[in-house]
């Protein structure tokens, strides 16, 4: 025996840290809709399991929290209510005395569970089954459910597979009407779920949809527009979520004008998304597709001049509200009025309008670590910026921006700066931003979002000297022209306040959706409420259009289905794109095109699908 | 078309042609379970699984379409040894006593297991034993069932009722009634469709032996039995006969040795039905602005839950003239009792029915009128009568044929046809026009409501005025119709609506066949027996002539509505 060994990991070791990777992407792969009473039971055997045994409460306390779980899911067992009590008990003792996390978690684990979904475990004892929602919610094919406008994600993947991209196209728009757009920017929340992980890795969902506009024909056209209803209705800001109302409120035979303030359509499509991420003549593919269906458009609308807000949703037989949000936030330091300190949507906004600042050979700061943050920065770079960095007060992991954005930018030769708030912003005697002072910040305890909180380190304030402060620290919405109106706006987060069917509070015929309800969010959740919008206007206005589409969606291949690298699209190169405008983003090869889309695993065909129907063919 | 090969044979089919029915097509025959055509082709069970030459993983015959060049092997080792595993899983989550199944020696697992040979099995029994506490006429057992989805499957797309769902997630799943419900407040019309289409056990009818057994013991009970026209068209399926061996001599025979005191036909009271409804439909074509348009039948209960529960707006528009069974238990416990020089105290009225629903109808408060309890106390399916026989040991091949019993036995063609979608209304028209015109219209005049199409319609001269007629069968092409009129979109003058397809040759209480429909065949049977009847009209019925001369008077009279009509928006549900 050597007094002291390196160990390499035997085969048994390395078969089991494989199949622990394995099963965090079958836990990432979990289908909508599973009884969440169910899933906590399964997680229990896996704490139970990792619990080395010594002590009472894990030992013993998760055993029985395992028990009294499968006692309560027997479909055919008489259980009372006294054993929720008995739940709560037992994972309160074993969160506050078992020895270690793997038993205090487990019980925080079960008492989360019964304060979020009580009344999932209360269907299960009364009436041995799972809630009516857990049922309504099952859904077979996860990609199409977790996109925000359900586009049918399987059923274009097998149109690009046999070279079909019109049809692709076609298909999406039933449900978006922003296939462009989104093939280069959205967030694809489609792929988060993707049941390919537990193969390997999801599909490529966005790049595929990319191949199909980037092949398709110089015009797709869009669908014939129904039977005309005389019914006009009013969209109050052409970004996306307006515009996509109006495509679907025009096809179902509706006239809607479209009332946009700027010079062009798009929102913060043009004015918030640089050209370098969505190239402008892409956006105008999809805008040109969009108004060719017969929307009327009045651009630079002026709201003082013209009709005012509550003379339009008097005039017209319905209004949609989608202002998004434009308006920028303070930071709340000193300094902040000095020259040269820009708000990142007004920065962008002249951009979207052609204005090009000059920042050569300026030392820049961005402040914020979200995807604006990111969007200002890069474009910093492009404007000849000499430096650029990106001040955040938390950390890189707790940045909402995507990944993917802030590799771009560090790429690019942006350079972050994590756990620095801003103290106060220096200037010279002219006025002039000289230097941003920050504070060093630690990551603290955790907010009950579960978002570390940055706290003041204790150490020393910097200066980082600059000529240009960019502010990138959330938007709100510019409601005035809605003053007159009934319109409830939420005051404390300055938004509109609506119901799940976009209907403006207390008044009928009054929608409203978007960045100007949910706050800033993704173009594709700006898409889904137009699309919820329409449908519900529609129905307001006396009617049940329905949105189909006549694409016949290939059966899937017969073939074994083989682990396969997930193919990324590749970037130009970092040093070679940061100087210039245009599109960053490649396409795939066909070779490319053809793997990725071969490995969609077919949900709306295999599994669930085939039986409960994995397709919405209209809506 | 495709090219491809199965076990070495060649051959080419149709483009979208599945391996299953491929393989069928040169009498290779591929196991499997939960597959029925077109209705449930989602491999639930991977019994039909196949090797596809050139892949790993098997493969579904029953939902995979052949491609150009495929090699199928059907019974490679790999196919076979996960065939028999997946059966034998399938039989330790089953409640495999046999014994006391209603579907014991006609099961698909069974025979299923038994052709594999699984006579011995490792797994650990994960059977869902619960009870079902309901005393609906459809009953569950979910320890029998099998997850194949076909109850659902057949009540969504064929009856369109949506009443069964998956209820539980993971291994717990399992069929439930749907919205998280309890089946009295399910939507259900008791079709009884869900039992016909199920593979093994897990749905059944209520059971009524037990209180026939009861009833045929106790000296004091005269047990008075009456036959539905479309259980002579399937009777024999169950008790080794041929369709054409299964006559009503031997039926009626078989009743007697069972023990029933008075056997009669429900084809008498089919008649009464039509001189009921026919003079009803003359009174309101006659005073078309006092009546709702279009008239419908409502001699199926399926079809009057139906309507009372999606259409109720409509229930008026239904005949009130009862169905041929309830009109059967009123004349039981009065004119027919006084005939046979019975007390109607004493007597026992059963029915036997090619149908769960009527389970559910003879029981409606709102349809008992004869004043001795229940007009009909029990009603068995045809699958009930043939499980009677067998009890017996009846020989079905040499017995006696048998007569009815005196008077009440007598019934027409047009009675007979009641059993086939469209022969209510045939037969209704028969005699409309009798009684309108005076004159019988050429025997076959309104053959063209006759035949298997979901929804039928017809334009027939009476007199010189149109008679608008539509005929549905199977809930989900009712709805379809129901739609059509509800829009505008079309419009009748009388429509005959079945809830089961094909009507109730093809009844929930028929005796069941793996994989086939018999509706089609069973109705033509029905159609060959009006062919041979001397009498073709409704009102030329002998004892329908007695039943008014000396004691309803005439069709609708004060008596006839008090016994033979029944207020249908008031039936409870």
């Amino acid at each position: 025996m050597s007094r002291l060994e390196f160990r390499t990991k035997d085969r048994a070791q390395q078969t089991a840290d494989n199949l622990n990777a394995d099963f965090e992407r079958r836990v990432l792969a979990t289908t909508p809709g599973q009884c969440p009473v169910d899933m906590v039971e399964s997680f229990l055997s896996l704490c139970h399991a990792q619990s080395c045994g010594k002590c009472v409460p894990c030992r013993l306390g998760i055993a029985q929290l395992l028990k009294v779980h499968r006692d309560i899911l027997d479909l055919s067992k008489e259980v009372s209510m006294d054993r929720l009590e008995l739940l709560q008990k037992t994972a309160e003792t074993i969160r506050i005395s078992a020895d270690c996390a793997i038993g205090k978690e487990a019980g925080n684990m079960v008492l989360k569970a019964l304060e979020g979904f009580r009344e999932d475990y209360e269907e299960h004892i009364l009436y041995n089954r799972c809630a009516p929602n857990v049922m309504d919610k099952r859904h077979p094919v996860a990609c199409v459910s977790d996109c925000p406008a359900h586009v049918d994600v399987p059923g274009y993947t097998a149109l690009v597979r046999e070279g079909r991209y019109d049809d692709a196209v076609r298909l999406i728009r039933k449900d978006n009407p922003f296939p462009t757009v989104c093939a280069h920017i959205c967030e694809h929340p489609c792929e988060h779920r993707c049941r390919r992980q537990l193969v390997d890795s999801s599909v490529n969902i966005r790049a595929l949809k990319k191949y199909a506009v980037d092949n398709c024909s110089e015009t797709v056209p869009t669908p014939d527009k129904m039977d005309d209803t005389g019914k006009r209705v009013a969209i109050i800001g052409g970004g996306p979520s307006g515009l996509t109302a109006a495509y679907f409120l025009s096809l179902m035979g509706h006239k809607p004008t479209v009332f946009e303030k700027r010079d062009k359509l798009g929102g913060m499509l043009r004015y918030g998304i640089p050209n370098y991420r969505l190239p402008r003549e892409r956006l105008q593919w999809d805008i040109d597709a969009i108004l060719g269906t017969g929307v009327e458009v009045k651009l630079n609308y002026d709201y003082e001049k013209e009709s005012s807000v509550e003379e339009l949703m008097k005039e017209y037989d319905a209004t949609y509200i989608s202002i998004g949000a434009h308006t920028h936030k303070t930071i709340g330091v000193d300094g902040e009025y000095l020259h040269n300190v820009i708000p990142a949507v007004e920065m962008l906004r002249g951009i979207g309008d052609d204005a090009m600042p000059d920042f050569r050979d300026k030392a820049v700061c961005v402040i914020g670590g979200g995807n604006v943050a990111m969007d200002v920065a890069r474009t910093a770079k492009r404007l000849g910026a000499s430096e650029v960095h990106i001040v955040y007060r938390r950390r890189r992991a707790d940045m909402t921006a995507l990944d993917e954005e802030i590799d771009g930018a560090i790429a690019e030769g942006c350079n972050l700066i994590e756990l620095k708030a801003p103290a106060r912003i220096l200037g010279d005697d002219n006025s002039n931003v000289k230097a941003l002072v920050v504070q060093p910040q630690m990551s603290g305890e955790s907010d009950a979002s579960g978002r570390p909180r940055p706290v003041p380190a204790n150490a020393p304030e910097e200066t980082i000297p600059c000529q240009i402060i960019i502010s990138a620290i959330g938007q709100g919405i510019d409601y005035d022209e809605f003053k007159e109106t009934d319109i409830v706006v939420n005051e404390r987060r300055g938004l509109f306040v609506t119901n799940p069917a976009n209907e403006a509070q207390g008044n009928p015929g009054i929608y409203a959706g978007g960045d100007c309800v949910t706050g800033p969010s993704t173009v594709i959740n700006a898409i889904a409420a137009g699309k919820v919008a329409a449908a519900n206007i529609d129905e307001y206005l006396g009617y049940n259009h329905e949105i189909s589409v006549d694409v016949d969606i290939p059966l899937p291949v017969i073939e074994d289905k083989k682990p396969t690298g997930r193919a990324e699209l590749r970037l130009r190169y970092a040093n070679e794109r940061g100087g210039d405008f245009h599109g960053i983003e490649g396409g795939y090869s066909i070779e490319e095109a053809l793997q990725e889309a071969s490995r969609c695993l077919r949900c709306d065909y295999n599994g669930f699908g085939l039986f409960r129907g994995g397709r919405n063919e209209k809506w | 078309m495709v090219n491809i090969t199965i076990n070495g044979e060649k051959l080419s089919v149709k483009e979208g042609t599945t391996i299953l029915e491929a393989a069928k097509a040169v009498n290779i025959d591929i196991p499997h379970l939960c597959y029925l055509k077109d209705i449930n082709e989602i491999g639930a069970c991977r019994v039909c699984c196949v090797e596809v030459e050139g892949m790993e993983e098997l493969v579904t015959a029953c939902n995979t379409v052949c491609r150009e060049g495929m090699v199928v092997k059907t019974n490679s080792p790999k196919a076979r040894s996960s065939r028999r595993t997946n059966v034998a899983l399938i039989l330790a989550d089953h409640d495999c006593q046999c014994a006391t199944c209603s579907r014991g020696g006609n099961c698909t697992l069974s025979t299923l297991a038994n052709d594999l040979g699984i006579l011995d099995s490792r797994y650990i029994e994960t059977t869902e034993y619960a009870e079902w506490k309901s005393d609906c006429p459809i009953v569950r057992n979910p320890a029998k069932c099998i997850k194949c989805m076909r109850c659902i499957q057949i009540c969504d797309k064929v009856q369109g009722m949506n009443v069964w769902d998956l209820t539980g997630t993971g291994y717990r799943t399992t069929v439930g009634v749907a919205q998280n419900v309890k089946m009295e407040e399910a939507k259900c019309a008791y079709c009884g469709q869900c039992i016909t289409h199920c593979p093994v056990g897990a749905l059944r009818e209520k059971n009524s032996l037990t209180e026939l057994y009861d009833a045929l013991a106790d000296p004091e009970v005269v047990t008075m039995v009456q036959v539905a026209p479309a259980v002579r068209a399937a009777w024999g399926e169950g008790v080794g006969l041929e369709r054409e061996e299964g006559s009503m001599g031997k039926m009626v025979a078989a009743l007697r040795e069972i023990g029933f005191d008075l056997v009669y036909d429900t084809v008498y009271t089919a008649d009464l039905t039509i001189m009921e409804e026919g003079s009803e439909f003359i009174e309101r074509f006659t005073h078309k602005d006092e009546y709702s348009w279009p008239m419908f039948t409502s001699c199926c209960p399926g079809w009057v839950r139906f309507a009372k529960l999606e259409y109720p707006q409509y229930v008026k528009n239904l005949s009130t003239a009862k169905s041929p069974q309830q009109m059967f238990g009123a004349m039981a416990k009065t004119l027919i009792a006084k005939k046979a020089g019975v007390d109607p105290k004493k007597v026992f009225s059963v029915s036997i029915m090619p149908c769960t629903a009527k389970k559910y109808e003879c029981d409606v408060e709102q349809v008992n009128d004869a004043g001795e309890g229940q007009d009909v106390d029990l009603v068995l399916t045809t699958r009930e009568l043939d499980r009677l026989i067998r009890a017996d040991r009846i020989d079905m091949k040499n017995i006696k044929e048998s007569p009815f019993d005196e008077i009440f036995g007598a019934g027409t063609g047009a009675g007979v046809i009641f059993g086939a979608t469209g022969g209510v209304m045939e037969a209704a028209l028969r005699s409309a026009y009798f009684l309108i015109t005076g004159e019988n219209p050429p025997v076959d005049a309104f053959k063209d409501v006759r035949g298997l199409d979901g929804w039928k319609e017809a334009t027939f001269e009476v007199q010189g005025m149109p008679v608008r007629v539509a005929v549905a069968s199977g809930l989900g092409n009712t709805r379809k119709l129901m739609e059509a009129i509800d829009k505008g979109e079309v419009e009748y003058d009388f429509v005959e609506i079945m809830a089961c397809p094909g009507g109730c040759a093809g009844g929930g209480g028929q005796p069941i066949h793996e994989g086939e429909e018999l509706a089609g065949i069973r109705g033509q049977h029905l159609y060959g027996l009006d062919q041979i009847n001397e009498l073709r009209f409704s009102h030329e019925n002998p004892a329908v002539t007695l039943t008014y001369e000396e004691y309803l008077e005439k069709p609708n009279s004060h008596l006839a509505h008090e016994l033979l009509h029944t207020e249908l928006t008031e039936w409870d549900l």
